[in-house]
């Protein structure tokens, strides 16, 4: 599980096979009569430098694949690998650590800290490592410039638009370089010409930096930009 | 603190109002302890003074036994032998009302604690000016309180009703105050004049008599047998200050005062640090699904606590003192550092406890809501 820390992937990275492998995943959520299957026997694989869309009514189990994809709940059963380590089988706060060195989120309406400008929101998750150094200033500097925030990294959420706000939500995301990037409904405070900026600087960000991109959506009109679409049913992936 | 100092700046005006509150406390704290550790120096400070380690009342005298206690002569002789005692001195006191009868204040009515003690033991003070007790004399030793009427040596004063003569002979220029009067330092004897209201010749029976022994004990001294022999009670001189009027009943009012202010603060604090908690807990949320340990958010959020309860603590202390520092010799106020620091490190540690009681709640944060729409 050595994945380098700053700087784009190389080839090799990419050539190493699937860096997100979801197998047979389950994840019942309540129990008894109340009990709910999310996800049924759920197998993905994604590989560095791909980018892959599900589409799905609200309820189906998006949100509960990003959970378990990104370590923030266990499955029920299955098994979930990410860049080479198998999430299910760690404990809580090894967990907490591989989703802070392995996983970007992109959240929902971006998710970001009222406090912070769009540079200091980029330096927080590596100052959360303890990482906070000039190569990460650096790196926030090039992510600013590649999602088109330069005029804007002084600015705090308040000040900018949802699609200023959610591309520093997707800056934050890939300032670890992470080898997973999980986008939870990118679009759903933008219009649509906004939207397909958005999604189209996903896709073109998971081809550049080579990371396993999970989006998942219940707006129909942005998966073009997908290398591959799954479409989400009572928990079920076809 | 990368994030909670980024939070107090945003949220300045927020943390500026529980600053100006906790600030505000801290000044009535400061002010509170002046006047605490005042009206102690108005009470007791004349005992504190005095070079022992223990006063022996009459044991059946069990309140404010400087009014109620009387000795005799036998008991200051039988501790004077007892084991483990190394000076055992007669000790008198009262209050007592006189007239200035000569000198440049005549006619002014002078409140006088009267101490009367042996001239040639250790109890007799040194005077800054003028001469010391002497046995026989009717002189008294008076201190800054008394002086500042405008009481001089050489000055005599009339003691009311009895008409018992006080000649100032000497000065002891210190505040010196028992009961919110001050000290007159005077001989066994005129104390007895005094005490009694008797002019000329005192009858026998109030010849060898005192309110308490005063006691310099070694450490650890059994005295046991001594106080069944005698009929007394020994206490030690920060006991007997209990036993001067009104003192326990000041302290006690006090302590009960700052005793709520801490409280009130405490809670304050706690539920200041609840609500900013609960408002947070999308953003608390948020950090956790960006991989921050649930140690790492509490950090942050206990190190901004302890900037905001220091910064303001300290914001209030510095304006109590100014203010305090103006009331020294207006009321009975007094600033002592060590009450001082009691009283800001109390005020800072239990609103740290308030406030450690409301982010706890952190730890309780599913990372999972920073998922979907559930915000």
């Amino acid at each position: 599980m050595t994945v380098p820390a700053t700087g784009p992937r190389t080839a090799s990275d990419i050539a190493a096979g699937a860096e997100l492998q979801l197998l047979e995943v389950t994840l019942t959520l309540g129990d008894g009569d109340t009990a709910v299957t999310a996800l049924d026997r759920v197998s993905l694989q994604v590989a560095p430098g791909e980018f892959v869309a599900v589409v799905g009514p609200s309820g189906s189990g998006k949100s509960s694949l990003l959970a378990v994809a990104g370590g923030l709940q266990r499955p029920t059963s299955g098994t979930v690998d990410i860049a080479g380590t198998e999430l299910t089988t760690l404990s809580d706060k090894q967990r907490t650590a591989a989703r802070r060195r392995h996983i970007g989120f992109v959240f929902q309406q971006s998710n970001l800290l009222s406090s912070l400008t769009v540079k200091e929101q980029l330096l927080l998750p590596l100052h959360i490592d303890g990482r906070l150094d000039a190569t990460a200033r650096a790196r926030a500097a090039e992510l600013i410039e590649a999602v088109g925030l330069s005029h804007r990294a002084g600015s705090r959420p308040h000040q900018l638009s949802g699609g200023e706000r959610q591309r520093a939500g997707l800056a934050r995301a890939l300032m670890t370089s992470p080898a997973v990037l999980l986008v939870d409904e990118p679009t759903s405070a933008l219009d649509r010409a906004r939207s397909a900026e958005a999604v189209r600087l996903i896709s073109e960000q998971t081809h550049e930096r080579g990371t396993a991109t999970v989006m998942v959506t219940h707006d129909t009109a942005i998966m073009d930009a997908a290398d591959r679409v799954y479409e989400m049913v009572d928990g079920r992936l076809s | 603190m990368f994030l909670a100092l980024r939070d107090l700046r945003f949220a300045r005006g927020r943390f500026a109002l529980m600053g100006a509150v906790v600030a505000l406390i801290a000044v009535l704290g400061v002010l509170l302890s002046g006047l605490a550790s005042g009206l102690a120096d108005a009470g007791i400070s004349g005992l504190r003074a005095l070079p022992v380690s223990h006063f022996a009342f009459d044991e059946k005298a069990t309140s404010e036994q400087f009014s109620r206690s009387t000795v005799g002569q036998a008991d200051w002789q039988a501790w004077g032998r007892a084991p483990g005692v190394e000076q055992a001195e007669p000790f008198g006191n009262t209050l007592a009302n006189a007239q200035v009868t000569v000198g440049a204040e005549k006619g002014e009515q002078i409140n006088l604690a009267v101490f009367g003690m042996a001239p040639d033991s250790s109890l007799a003070p040194d005077p800054t000016k003028g001469e010391r007790l002497k046995e026989g004399s009717d002189g008294v030793l008076i201190t800054r309180e008394i002086a500042d009427t405008g009481v001089e040596i050489g000055d005599v004063l009339t003691a009311d009703k009895s008409a018992v003569q006080l000649k100032v002979v000497g000065l002891v220029d210190e505040t010196i105050s028992y009961g919110h009067i001050g000290v007159a330092y005077s001989t066994l004897e005129t104390w007895r004049h005094l005490h009694y209201g008797l002019p000329g010749e005192l009858p026998e029976t109030a010849s060898g008599q005192a309110t308490a022994v005063a006691l310099t004990l070694k450490p650890g001294a059994d005295v046991a047998d001594v106080e069944k022999a005698t009929g007394t009670h020994a206490a030690t001189k920060e006991e007997a200050f209990g036993a001067s009027p009104g003192y326990a009943a000041e302290s006690s009012t006090m302590a009960l005062i700052k005793g709520f202010l801490y409280a009130i603060s405490a809670l304050v604090i706690g539920a200041f640090f609840t609500v900013w908690t609960v408002q947070r807990k999308a953003e608390i949320a948020l950090l956790k699904a960006l991989g921050a340990s649930t140690g790492y958010i509490l950090r942050d959020a206990l190190a901004q606590v302890v900037a905001v309860l220091v910064g303001a603590t300290a914001v209030g202390t510095a304006v109590g003192l100014a203010l305090g520092s103006a009331m020294i010799g207006k009321a009975p106020f007094s600033l002592s550092a060590p009450a001082i620091a009691i009283s800001s490190g109390l005020l800072i540690g239990l609103g740290a406890v308030g406030a450690v009681v409301a982010v706890r709640r952190i730890t309780a944060v599913d990372p999972l809501t920073a998922l979907g729409a559930t915000r």
